[in-house]
Parts: C-alpha cells; sequence; structure tokens
C-alpha cells in the first residue's frame, strides 16, 4: 500500500490515468513451515500494484521471494495474510484470466510441440482441427513454424522457451507471469527472446509481472522496475518508473545514455538496500 | 556405420560359431581316449538341430509355441491391466496406498514358484494356471512402475497444465496417464519376459502342451537333444518377442531422447 501512495503521483503521463489495475497484490504475506515447526517468513507483508497494459519487472537477489509472490498471483500458492485482487475481484483458487510462463521446462515430453500448443485451447473446448491450425499460427509467430512436429527433447532451450510462450499467449490470457523463463539461456538468446517477447506483447499489451535477477534485462524491457530485497522477510524496496521511448529493441536500448542514467539510478539504490538487507541480516 | 553394424554382426555370428565348435569338437571328438562333452549329458549340435528341423517340419511345435504365446500375451495384459489400474489407484490414494504397502511388499518378496501348485489345484492343468503364474509377476512390475509414475509427474508441468485451464479430468488424461503409460512402456521388455517365464514355468510343473511342457518331457525320458532342441526354440522365441517389444517401444516412446529408449 505504501508502495502504490508512493509511486501514484510519479507515474509518468505516457498512459491514461483510467487504465484499470489488473494485479494489486494487498498486504500479501507469505510463510512457510520448515521441518513442523519454524515459521519462516518468506514475504513480508507486501503491496503493489500493476496496471491493465504495464509491463513490471520485479528484481531481487535470488531467493528473495520474487517466484513467491509470482506463485500466489496466479493462484498456486495461499497467501499467509493479504489477499490478492485481479481486476478487482478477490482471487480465490487459481487465477484463470493469466497466462504463466515458468522458468523451468513446463511442457509436456509426451506432446510435440505442436500438440502442446494446441492443447491451451483444446482443454477450453476448442475443436481439435481449429485448436491445430491457431497452434500453427503461434508457432510461426515465435518464429518455429518448422518444428512443429518436435518433441521437447529435440528442441534447444530457447525453442523450447518459445513453444512455452506461444503456449501461453494462445490463450490470450489478460495478465501474463513470467518466472524468470529466460534465466537459464545464453546472453545472446536472451536478448532475443527479449524482442520476441516485446513484439509480441506491443500486439495487445497485456498487463505484464516479469520476474529476473537481471536488472539490465528488467529495464529493457519494463515499464516499471519493482526492486525487492533479500529474505528472509523480503519487501518491495523502490519501484521506479521507466520512461524509455517504445517500441524498444532490447539489445539496443542498452547503449542509450538514458538506460544508463536509469541503470545507475536503480543500481545504486539497490545496492545501497541490499547491503542494508544484508547488515540486518547478519545482526 | 553400416560396415561398423556389419563388422558387429560378424563378431556376434563368430561367437556363436566358435562356441557349437567347442561343443561339437567336445561331444563328438575324442581326446585322449575320453569325450570332452559326453553326448549322453552333451548331446551334439547336429543332433539338436536335426530334432529342431524335426519338430518344424513334423509341425509338432507349432502348437506348443501357440500355446506358450497365448499364455504369455494373456499373463501381459491381464497383469498389465491389474498394475496400471491399481497403480494409479494408490498413487491417487496416498490412505489406500499406506495401508495396504506391508502386503504388497510381502506378496512381491514371495518367491512365485511356491505359487504355482496353488493355481494349479484352483484352476487346473490347462493354460489358466499358467497366465495366473505369469500375472502374478507382470503385475508387481507394471505396478510399481505405473505407481512412480504418477507419483513423479513433474511439478512444474503439473502446474503448467493446471494455470493452462485442466480440469482433473483433462490432468489425468493429458498428464498423469501418459507419464505412467511411459513408465509402463519403459519396463515392457521386463514384463514381457516375466510373462513369459510364468508360462514356461507353470508348464514345466505340470501341463500337456507348451514349450515348458516340451522340455519337461524330454527331460523325462533322459533325451537331452530333446531338451536342448526345446532350450534353443524357446531362445529364439524370447528373441523374436523380444524384437517385436523394441519395435513397439520404438514407436511409443518416440517422445523420450534415444537415451532412455536404447540405441541400435
Amino acid at each position: 500500500m505504501e508502495m502504490a501512495a508512493r509511486r501514484e503521483p510519479s507515474r509518468p503521463s505516457a498512459e491514461p490515468e483510467s487504465a484499470a489495475t489488473a494485479v494489486r497484490l494487498d498486504g500479501v504475506k507469505v510463510s512457510f513451515v520448515i521441518r513442523g515447526a519454524a515459521v519462516f517468513d518468506a514475504v513480508a507483508p507486501t503491496s503493489f500494484e500493476v496496471r491493465e497494459g504495464e509491463f513490471v519487472s520485479i528484481v531481487g537477489p535470488t531467493g528473495c521471494g520474487k517466484s513467491t509472490l509470482l506463485n500466489v498471483t496466479a493462484g498456486l500458492l495461499k497467501p499467509s495474510a493479504g489477499h490478492v485482487e485481479i481486476f478487482g475481484e478477490r482471487l480465490a483458487g487459481l487465477n484463470r484470466k493469466s497466462g504463466y510462463l515458468f522458468q523451468q521446462d513446463a511442457l509436456m515430453p509426451w506432446k510435440t510441440a505442436l500438440d502442446n500448443v494446441a492443447i491451451a485451447l483444446e482443454v477450453h473446448g476448442t475443436p481439435r482441427k481449429e485448436a491445430l491450425e491457431a497452434a500453427r499460427g503461434w508457432m510461426g509467430r515465435v518464429g518455429l513454424a518448422r518444428f512443429c512436429e518436435r518433441y521437447a527433447h529435440e528442441l534447444s532451450g530457447g525453442q523450447r522457451k518459445r513453444v512455452g510462450l506461444a503456449q501461453v499467449l494462445i490463450r490470450r490470457p489478460r495478465i501474463l507471469l513470467m518466472d524468470e523463463p529466460f534465466g537459464p539461456l545464453d546472453a545472446q538468446t536472451r536478448q532475443i527472446m527479449g524482442n520476441l517477447l516485446l513484439g509480441l506483447w506491443a500486439e495487445d499489451r497485456k498487463a505484464v509481472m516479469f520476474v529476473t535477477h537481471d536488472l539490465e534485462e528488467a529495464i529493457a524491457l519494463s515499464d516499471r522496475v519493482v526492486i525487492m530485497s533479500a529474505g528472509p522477510d523480503a519487501r518491495v524496496i523502490g519501484d521506479h518508473p521507466i520512461d524509455l521511448a517504445r517500441p524498444r529493441d532490447a539489445a539496443e536500448i542498452r547503449l542509450d545514455p538514458k538506460f544508463h542514467a536509469l541503470h545507475k539510478r536503480i543500481w545504486d539504490q539497490l545496492r545501497e538496500e541490499v547491503a542494508k538487507t544484508y547488515e540486518e541480516g547478519a545482526r | 556405420m553400416r560396415a561398423a553394424s556389419l563388422k558387429l554382426l560378424a563378431l556376434q555370428v563368430l561367437v556363436a560359431v566358435v562356441a557349437i565348435g567347442i561343443w561339437h569338437v567336445g561331444s563328438s571328438v575324442p581326446i585322449a581316449g575320453k569325450y570332452f562333452l559326453p553326448e549322453f549329458f552333451f548331446s551334439t549340435p547336429l543332433d539338436v538341430f536335426q530334432r529342431v528341423v524335426k519338430l518344424f517340419v513334423s509341425g509338432e511345435i507349432w502348437r506348443h509355441l501357440w500355446i506358450t504365446l497365448t499364455e504369455t500375451l494373456l499373463a501381459f495384459v491381464i497383469g498389465s491391466a491389474g498394475g496400471v489400474a491399481i497403480g494409479f489407484w494408490f498413487a491417487r490414494q496416498p490412505l489406500i496406498a499406506a495401508v495396504f504397502d506391508p502386503y504388497v511388499k510381502m506378496v512381491n518378496a514371495l518367491p512365485r514358484v511356491v505359487l504355482a501348485p496353488i493355481f494349479m489345484l484352483w484352476l487346473g492343468l490347462g493354460i489358466w494356471s499358467k497366465v495366473a503364474l505369469g500375472v502374478t509377476l507382470v503385475f508387481f512390475v507394471v505396478f510399481f512402475n505405473v505407481y512412480q509414475g504418477v507419483k513423479e509427474v513433474s511439478p512444474v508441468v503439473l502446474s503448467n497444465a493446471r494455470m493452462m485451464g485442466m480440469t482433473e479430468r483433462q490432468l489425468f488424461r493429458h498428464v498423469y496417464w501418459p507419464s505412467a503409460l511411459s513408465w509402463m512402456f519403459s519396463s515392457l521388455h521386463t514384463s514381457v519376459g516375466f510373462a513369459l517365464v510364468g508360462a514356461v514355468v507353470g508348464e514345466y510343473l505340470g501341463s500337456a502342451a507348451g514349450l515348458g511342457y516340451l522340455i519337461h518331457e524330454a527331460e523325462g525320458v533322459f533325451d537331452v537333444t530333446g531338451v536342448f532342441a526345446g532350450m534353443f526354440i524357446l531362445s529364439a522365441f524370447v528373441l523374436v518377442i523380444d524384437w517385436l517389444v523394441t519395435l513397439v517401444e520404438r514407436r511409443l516412446l518416440v517422445w523420450r531422447p534415444q537415451a532412455a529408449v536404447g540405441q541400435t
């Protein structure tokens, strides 16, 4: 809540003020019980929102609970306190309005790439023929038209991510949740994937929650970068609007002086806060 | 690639030639006045070969092969179906699995041969007592594999399918079922082999037809040639079945990385 209040005035006026709130986390806290006894507060009460059409990255050191927050937003994990609102409705159970691109491989290995994409429509009642046709279209859009009949193990890591992206986007979810989706890829592939993602996103501007530990990637892609402190008791320690012009090239934007200024400003805060968090942890 | 596989085949044939050569020399050429492999105990390769040919030419063998094959297939199908059903059920109902755990272990630890007389008592000397023996062997292989397969579905794949909007039924069909089947198929060689073992051992212990019966009958009259001929046909039979299983497996597990299927 505190973050939302702080962010509101500094919001760039690029988007209309009327844009609806897609995701609102209200005092969400997550605790895990470890070995039946000790309670471990992974995430301290956290509040923030993602507006419709907004691309928000969540950045923080490994193990800070970024993915946990994403799982809460997806409805895969129930918060210990607080609640999640999706387009103004309180979330109960799975978040049906969102698509989730996982960090690990989540394709069904026994289905071909095409079937993996088509199944996302089929489970909602689309006839198989139509679903396959749509899936073929999406395979083309992620640049894998010639790889439809491949199985997951016959694709490279980057190709598997593309299939995963097609699988998520074919359902046209209004919210896109991404958990370090390009984490295991090499630097070049990451930038290519970043551009692919930006291109697809620009078509209908979904609300995006993008978790990453790579600050540069976050700035290159997002409208806003949210910084989280290291866990346990992780919390939001910074919220920075990124007012770089769109459309962007995820690789070339990194050479922009404005990008450097933003990177420096955010990194200075991040470093300071992270150092503080470590000191607190050490005490 | 081609040359390498030809060379491999040549070496494989060489092993057979050397083995048969030793057998032949030992059984028909006296060394220092003594037969190294006396004919009474070891027969001779030529006699065995002639007996095999005779069995096929007279057509006597086909009936036995057919009976053994029927028993094997029935044992495999019934044992697999039971293993899949119970494996699934246990994996989805941890309480049931926990309750039956000690009994499953107990029955599985039992050497199946001791069950053969009971099955004969219950089901008679026909094919069903052999099928039952095979089923007790196949069931556990399939059961453990399916149980494992359902338990070890990747949680990420599962979460992804859930986020996709799959209902429990769809999860079963598109995630649990293929995963369990893939585990079952990866044990196909073992379970088909066990089905055959059940059939042959059952026949051996009491029956009126089948390869096991053929071998047992020859043994009863010290007809070593007959025993060896039966063993030879049995091995060839196993090789053919194993080859068929490999074909089926390759077709069904096409999505698996090659290493897991076995390269040829």
